[in-house]
């Protein structure tokens, strides 16, 4: 028995359930939704350790032998995964103590924070491909509900489109999953991919990876599926945006890595070279789009799209260097991504605005907060020596080992595009003279220096985080390092869940 | 019975598909409910469908026939149909708030957070 990796699961829906109970008390929900998360990020700080001790972590629920019940399985990808859910889970609990409003509180914000958590771990932790989809759905009504909070137009035109398609892709996904059971006969993933190849018919098991894709390829926001994410995500409270930015698109992007490594590996040449031109035009088009924006979250939710293209690179080169460099992308990412959303929610609730022209003068005001923005901004675009420019560096030798110029080449491209948005958003909001204060559409309320610093805790946190990755690059390199050759290893994970085949 | 069931899934698929492209939000929302229940059919239908005995042990402890309906797909489509069912009545709902709040019914005029 193995309870560290179903307590992942297990604590955020107690959690939530918890906070149901105290329906009434925002007090006693508050103080649940840091206990929770705090709890969250303890366990999966023992699943990790124990993932590094053991390389496979399983458990069999209900005591059901692998093939035939529903097994729990954490290798060094979900282990990773899992620990990124902890750190940003609770940042966000934190950070929403003080920005989230009684309205929110009371329509049940705490609950459903933990019922996302729950289905991300879920998501994570699963072994089994239905099971998969249930996480994703329960993940997904989740931020539904979320994402309407408040009920502001733009959250409404933003949630139809959110809605619709993520229902689609999980349509799609459900499909594939019926005819890949068709075709094989079972839903354990270790099973399937220990089957998918005796199937004699290739052509059957293209045409349902491409579907997976398809369907991951949507919640991952990837091109030429990304346009419900600009979207949406500039529309709710802060603390959601920073939440969905780091976990929801992440989620795609690890079940493209799961099935892409352990299942569909028999025709890398097809899957893995669309994968590659989708990576591509993902980075591009995210990171152009986000050059268009003069609006503080829209910028960020455009660059969400383009690093998504890293990570998928990084899968669709297929080398060991480059999933290498895929895992530490996704590690650094999360946590700077999820930072910068935080930040301009601070900026927000100082200056009451999102629009870069109508905002400036704030390093002037709070040079604190300047410094805090130029370590995640300038670990995004990838310059040393923090997080990004490891994860850059390692995808970017790896594309070149594979001979893949032009990818190199947009991949450089896309960084310095990256720098050119993130010193836009300096310039505009933090350099430049503040404009007339009359013109200032609405005075802001001022903020107590116990708001703010709860505030700033969580984002100090994590820029920490991006720091240490950065001077530690061994560290997380050897980690990443590990993780990769478990994906390009998929015999020892069916060995793992199956146990020893003769 | 499998062809027939083919061209029926496909038929609900298409038909599915097109509701979505239109543009009012109800046929959006009718568009996605008709997908879900392809999707269902699509899992049952190709999972193969056996004519014969259920898959139960009998009470005396026989063994189990040679050809038997297999659960499992059931048992899978039974979640699908919970699953969708609580996802699309949220849907139903979210589209009659949008309504009350956007007061249109079309989702060309639903640019506001596009560019």
């Amino acid at each position: 028995m193995s309870p560290e990796v179903a307590l992942p699961i297990l604590i955020p829906l107690t959690a939530g359930a918890l906070s149901m109970a105290f329906w009434r008390s925002r007090m006693m929900q508050r103080l649940i939704g840091v206990a929770g998360t705090a709890a969250l990020l303890a366990t999966s700080l023992w699943l990790f350790a124990s993932v590094q001790e053991q390389g496979h972590v399983i458990m069999n629920a209900g005591g059901w032998a692998a093939p035939f019940g529903i097994t729990l399985v954490a290798d060094h990808l979900s282990a990773i995964m899992v620990l990124l859910t902890g750190i940003i889970g609770f940042a966000v609990a934190v950070y929403s103590l003080p920005t989230i409003g009684r309205g929110h509180e009371t329509f049940g914000y705490y609950p459903l924070l933990h019922l996302l958590l729950a289905g991300v771990a879920g998501a994570f932790l699963t072994g089994d491909i239905f099971n998969l989809y249930v996480w994703f759905e329960v993940m997904l009504l989740a931020s539904f509900a979320l994402l309407i909070l408040g009920g502001e137009r733009a959250q409404m035109e933003g949630a139809i489109k959110y809605v619709t398609l993520n229902l689609l892709s999980s349509v799609i996904f459900l499909s594939a999953i019926g005819l890949l059971y068709g075709l094989v006969g079972t839903l354990n993933m270790a099973d399937i991919a220990r089957r998918v190849a005796l199937v004699e018919d290739n052509t059957l098991i293209d045409i349902v990876a491409v579907m997976f894709m398809i369907s991951f390829g949507i919640k991952a926001a990837a091109f030429p599926l990304f346009f419900w994410l600009p979207a949406a995500y500039h529309t709710p409270p802060v603390a959601v945006s920073a939440l969905f930015a780091g976990l929801l698109t992440k989620v795609g992007v690890y079940a493209l890595f799961r099935v892409f490594t352990l299942i569909f590996n028999q025709s890398v040449d097809f899957t893995h070279e669309i994968l590659l031109w989708g990576a591509a035009l993902t980075m591009l088009t995210g990171v152009l789009g986000a050059a268009a924006q003069f609006e503080f979250r829209r910028i960020l939710s455009f660059h969400i799209v383009s690093q998504i293209g890293y990570m998928l690179m990084g899968l669709a080169l297929f080398t060991p260097l480059a999933l290498v460099g895929g895992v530490f992308y996704i590690l650094h990412h999360i946590i700077v991504k999820t930072n910068l959303f935080l930040i301009s929610g601070i900026v927000y609730r100082l200056k009451g605005t999102h629009d870069l022209k109508k905002l400036g003068g704030v390093y002037k005001a709070w040079p604190l907060l300047g410094v805090l923005f130029l370590i995640p901004a300038l670990s995004l675009a990838g310059v040393p020596p923090l997080s990004g420019f490891f994860a850059k560096f390692v995808l970017i030798r790896a594309s070149i080992e594979a001979g893949e110029i032009t990818i190199t080449v947009i991949a450089l491209l896309v960084g310095l595009l990256t720098l050119y948005s993130m010193t836009k958003i300096w310039a505009e909001v933090f350099w430049k003279k503040a404009p007339d204060e009359d013109s200032a559409a609405k005075r802001v309320a001022p903020v107590s220096q116990r708001h703010l610093w709860l505030m700033i805790l969580p984002i100090v946190g994590l820029a920490a985080c991006t720091v240490f990755i950065g001077l530690n690059g061994q560290l997380l390199y050897d980690v990443a390092e590990a993780s990769a050759a478990q994906l390009l290893d998929p015999q020892g994970y069916i060995d793992a869940v199956l146990g020893e085949q003769p | 019975m499998e062809p027939i069931m083919a061209v029926v899934i496909g038929v609900i698929y298409a038909s599915a598909i097109y509701m979505m492209l239109r543009r009012s939000i109800v046929k959006l929302v009718i568009g996605l409910i008709l997908i879900s229940n392809a999707a269902n059919l699509l899992i049952f239908t190709v999972a193969g469908m056996t004519r014969d005995a259920p898959p139960l042990i009998p009470m005396n402890g026989d063994p189990l026939g040679d050809v038997v309906a297999d659960p499992l797909p059931q048992a899978l489509v039974l979640t699908a149909i919970v699953i969708a069912f609580g996802v699309l009545s949220f849907a139903v709902v979210l589209i009659r708030r949008a309504y009350q709040i956007v007061r249109v019914d079309d989702l060309d005029q639903m640019k506001d957070t596009d560019t």
